[in-house]
């Protein structure tokens, strides 16, 4: 690990066994992990470049997949990787499950071990609520987003794009523009960003900022964990756009947009939508991202979609491989026996 | 430097000229030919044998990498999972005789891995085995075409070859296997 605020090599240089059980958050990860998750997503993107894009490394392991909350990507991302690894995949969705029959959380997890699961991909509504499925499960729980709180396959398929065009992001200029308040993506990269640091940008209407404020003031100054470097948290759209390498918009999250925090959609689109005017104020090879689904027309103009610049489509092929190295990396974590090479 | 010295800088680079000419006598050419090292001391030897052939055929063949960490016969075993090396096969491997390069045959059981990863990448014509040593106590029906030192060994003895693509020597030792802590 290197101290705070030092500009210690990303890579990790000597071979770095992964201890993590489970991935709830990329909190946890130091950047030693985080390289080490970037590197054997390399490994799997020339996977899916072969003919046959399977290997059989977790042969014979289930992996469950249950969506509480409404997700195309990232559920079909999960699916396609954990069968591109030959695993057994089963898919719950909550709404057609015994879920609606009020069985608790705990209850389905518990239900879902004795199936036979040995990994499960969650999505919930409820910040937090993979940590409870964590501790009662006895194999592997990925987070596939939880409520507000995080979304980490999606901040490490941000962070491998980005790093794809850019290579090393100490001193790359990062703003994270939108509805922040409501972004378990937002939260997520905060984490894996300043790990590798970035100059985080995090820009929003300032009813919006609220708490995310209060975060960067905790970890100003260095005060933030070790390795993570600060962010600044702004309202003004052309202060964080300019010489940007890379903005990030956000989906400005409609359905949690009722307590009043917006005059309006248009108003929105108006002050914060990424048109081609704001994005000539970054710099002009600057990099446009989406975790979609888009609202065109809302926070992104449907032309800077579509810009040659828009790394949108590649993250989504992106996040099957990251996908692919952390199933990978945690089916590993079992006791027993040991280490060692295969022997000739 | 511990251990019992069983090839010399020297003899290892005559086993790689006299492979080469083997490779090129058995397979009447180089028309054809692809060599394929596995990660991580087969992919320096690989390269090896190519520039062997390079200088007495004037042809230079494509040479790939292999890593077989995916298709290992232990992933469930394994208490942590092995960090991947990355594969990298430069030419389509349909109709082509590949040559599988590794440093030390013993069970056998990465190169049945190898090939399961090879037949991924299309059907070769055929498949070819060339090692450095070949230590014996195979636990799977695999032999080596081409073998540059035949080495009777017990269980509890490591073999390690040292390349300086990776190792700062061309060297080959036998030691006894520490015990387990």
């Amino acid at each position: 690990m290197s101290a705070p605020g030092t500009t210690a090599p990303i890579e990790p240089t000597v071979e770095h066994p992964w201890h993590h059980r489970h991935m709830l958050d990329v909190d946890v990860l130091s950047a030693a992990d985080i390289g080490l998750v970037m590197k054997t997503t390399d490994a799997m993107k020339e996977i899916l470049a072969r003919p046959i894009t399977k290997v059989p490394a977790l042969r014979g392991r289930n992996v469950t997949i249950i969506f509480y909350e409404a997700s195309t990507r990232t559920r079909v991302s999960f699916e396609v990787a954990a069968k591109n690894l030959s695993a057994d995949v089963v898919n719950i969705a909550a709404s057609a499950s015994s879920v609606t029959k009020g069985e608790s959380l705990v209850d389905t997890i518990r239900t879902i071990e004795a199936l036979g699961a040995h990994m499960i991909v969650m999505r919930h509504g409820t910040s937090g609520a993979p940590y409870l499925a964590a501790e009662v499960f006895s194999g592997s729980v990925l987070n596939g987003g939880d409520g507000w709180h995080g979304h980490p396959s999606q901040a490490l398929l941000d962070l491998y794009t980005m790093r794809a065009h850019l290579g090393d992001l100490h001193g790359k200029k990062v703003v994270i523009l939108g509805d922040v308040l409501h972004s378990r993506v937002a939260r997520s990269n905060v984490w894996t960003l300043t790990a590798m640091g970035a100059e985080l940008w995090i820009c929003g209407p300032t009813p919006i900022l609220r708490g995310f404020d209060a975060w960067a003031g905790r970890w100003a100054n260095g005060r933030g964990p070790s390795g993570h470097a600060g962010f600044t948290v702004t309202s003004d759209v052309d202060a964080a756009l300019a010489d940007a390498d890379v903005v990030m918009a956000l989906r400005l999250q409609r359905e949690r947009m009722d307590a009043g925090l917006l005059p309006s959609l248009r108003e929105y689109a108006a002050r914060f939508g990424l048109t081609r005017e704001r994005l000539a104020a970054a710099k002009p090879d600057a990099l446009v991202m989406h975790p979609g689904p888009m609202n065109e027309g809302v926070e992104i103009a449907a032309d800077v979609a579509v810009l040659d610049r828009s790394v949108i489509t590649e993250q989504v092929a992106n996040g099957v491989a990251v996908r692919m190295a952390l199933l990978y990396l945690l089916s590993g974590i079992h006791g027993g026996a040991p280490e060692g090479p295969i022997g000739g | 430097m511990d251990g019992r010295l069983i090839m010399s800088a020297d003899e290892i680079r005559r086993s790689i000229i006299r492979i080469s000419h083997e490779i090129v006598e058995r397979h009447a050419g180089t028309e054809g030919l692809v060599l394929v090292g596995i990660q991580r001391r087969g992919v320096p030897l690989a390269e090896r044998i190519a520039v062997a052939i390079a200088d007495h055929e004037g042809v230079t063949l494509p040479v790939g990498a292999l890593d077989i960490t995916f298709y290992r016969d232990d992933l469930s075993l394994v208490a942590h999972q092995p960090i991947v090396k990355g594969t990298a096969i430069p030419v389509d491997l349909n109709e082509k005789t590949v040559i599988l390069v590794d440093d030390v045959l013993y069970t056998g059981r990465t190169i049945r891995a190898a090939m399961d990863a090879l037949v991924d990448f299309g059907r070769p014509r055929a498949i070819r085995l060339a090692v450095l040593v070949d230590r014996g106590h195979r636990e799977l029906p695999i032999r080596a075409d081409h073998v540059g030192k035949n080495v009777p060994t017990a269980r509890d003895e490591l073999v390690k070859v040292h390349v300086t693509e990776t190792d700062d020597e061309d060297a080959v030792r036998i030691e006894r296997r520490e015990e387990q802590a």
